[in-house]
């Protein structure tokens, strides 16, 4: 039975939840996740590329041919990649420079890649539309949601948007942050219990 | 062989569409990122140089060529004149080039400022050029008419960093090659900053 269009944008949010259920786009989802901000900062980019490389994919579904499509799909995905970097250093320079290496990663983000070969190569561009949104919102989600348990937990504060902070020991003079949380191995295990709550409820 | 043809045409249509639209993106955001790495890298230097400036020395701005180079000079405007000028040299240190920010005044061409902006020196020793403002503090007053300065070590002024001459001896390269390009270009930076003037 074909998905409806509204199907199509949802998975994303839930059923094909990109770090959770996919497991796909690890290295950024551990990587940048050290606060909030920079969470949805990355989500959103790759939100972004995820569209748009699937409207220009899905537009040029039947000229493109198989042989080198991953060629093509590529050339794409890069170009989209380095007008999100241009752009971000144009308007957005101290969220670009906490980014860092991690913008021009999202070029070989297997959620991107991905959904290029498994949907937009196949599908019109309205449904293409759908599921990049749907992805990538899910993504932006999933990025916001673990960066602010470690930001909260690991740094004690909570960075909603540029200067827009609030602090932990405000509320809870005694709190000590877990700084271990922010590093590397904080972001493995913060993942691995968002995976194992996220698994627990799915199942009911 | 049809099949091989249309390979190369679609990779190569790609491939130059995307080479144009991106030569198109950098050049519309080149003024304005330019602008954000005035702001987050060379900012604080010149903001602490030009204290007490009415205007965003930032935004004025003009820029000289000098030789193959560009410098940009910002205008800082005092009791509504454009009386001070900060721009940026460089000068050989221990990890590469030191980038040097130097404040002067145009009327007297005393140093009213001076602060590293970029370095690659080694954090805890010649770092401390950038981290102790004591040290650029020591250029306050020179003359920007000059011909060299140099640090104590050398037969100059200069109190070195301990443990960094090197770090030192570049700052003072830094500023005097400032000298340098400022007699050298004087006239043309008053003739700029008559249109700050208003």
């Amino acid at each position: 039975m074909p998905k409806t269009l509204v199907q199509e944008f949802t998975k994303g949010l839930w059923d094909e939840i990109p770090p959770f259920r996919l497991v796909l786009g690890l290295c950024p989802t551990l990587g940048v996740t050290t606060s909030m901000e920079n969470g949805l900062g990355m989500g959103l980019a790759t939100t972004f590329v995820l569209v748009f490389g699937n409207i220009l994919i899905s537009m040029l579904r039947n000229i493109i041919p198989s042989q080198v499509r991953i060629a093509c799909f590529i050339i794409v995905i890069a170009t989209f990649v380095t007008v999100v970097e241009l752009v971000m250093q144009a308007y957005t320079y101290a969220l670009f420079l906490k980014l860092g290496v991690f913008i021009p990663l999202i070029v070989v983000n297997c959620i991107i890649l991905g959904r290029a070969e498994a949907f937009a190569c196949k599908n019109t561009i309205i449904y293409s539309i759908a599921d990049g949104l749907g992805m990538g919102i899910g993504f932006t989600l999933s990025l916001g949601a673990l960066g602010a348990i470690r930001e909260v937990l690991g740094s004690g504060s909570l960075t909603v948007w540029g200067d827009l902070s609030y602090s932990v020991a405000s509320v809870f003079p005694s709190f000590q942050p877990f700084t271990f949380l922010v590093r590397a191995p904080g972001a493995f295990i913060c993942l691995g219990l968002m995976l194992c709550v996220l698994n627990a409820i799915g199942k009911k | 062989m049809n099949e091989m043809v249309k390979m190369v045409v679609v990779l190569t249509v790609l491939s130059a569409a995307s080479g144009g639209v991106l030569a198109g993106v950098k050049k519309g955001t080149a003024s304005q990122i330019e602008a954000q790495q005035l702001t987050f890298v060379k900012g604080p230097a010149i903001k602490s140089i030009l204290a007490g400036s009415a205007n965003d020395p930032i935004s004025d701005r003009f820029k000289i060529a000098d030789g193959e180079l560009e410098r940009n000079f910002f205008v800082g405007k005092m009791n509504g004149k454009a009386s001070n000028i900060a721009f940026e040299s460089y000068g050989k240190g221990f990890g590469g080039d030191i980038g040097f920010m130097v404040g002067v005044n145009l009327a007297s061409g005393k140093v009213i400022g001076a602060a590293v902006t970029t370095h690659s020196e080694t954090p805890g020793m010649g770092a401390r050029a950038k981290d102790d403002p004591a040290f650029a503090a020591q250029f306050k007053g020179v003359s920007i008419r000059d011909k060299e300065i140099k640090v104590s070590k050398d037969g100059g002024k200069i109190t070195a960093i301990s443990g960094a001459t090197i770090t030192s001896r570049g700052v003072c390269a830094a500023v005097t090659n400032a000298m340098a390009t400022y007699q050298k270009l004087e006239p043309q930076i008053k003739e700029h900053i008559k249109q700050f003037d208003k």
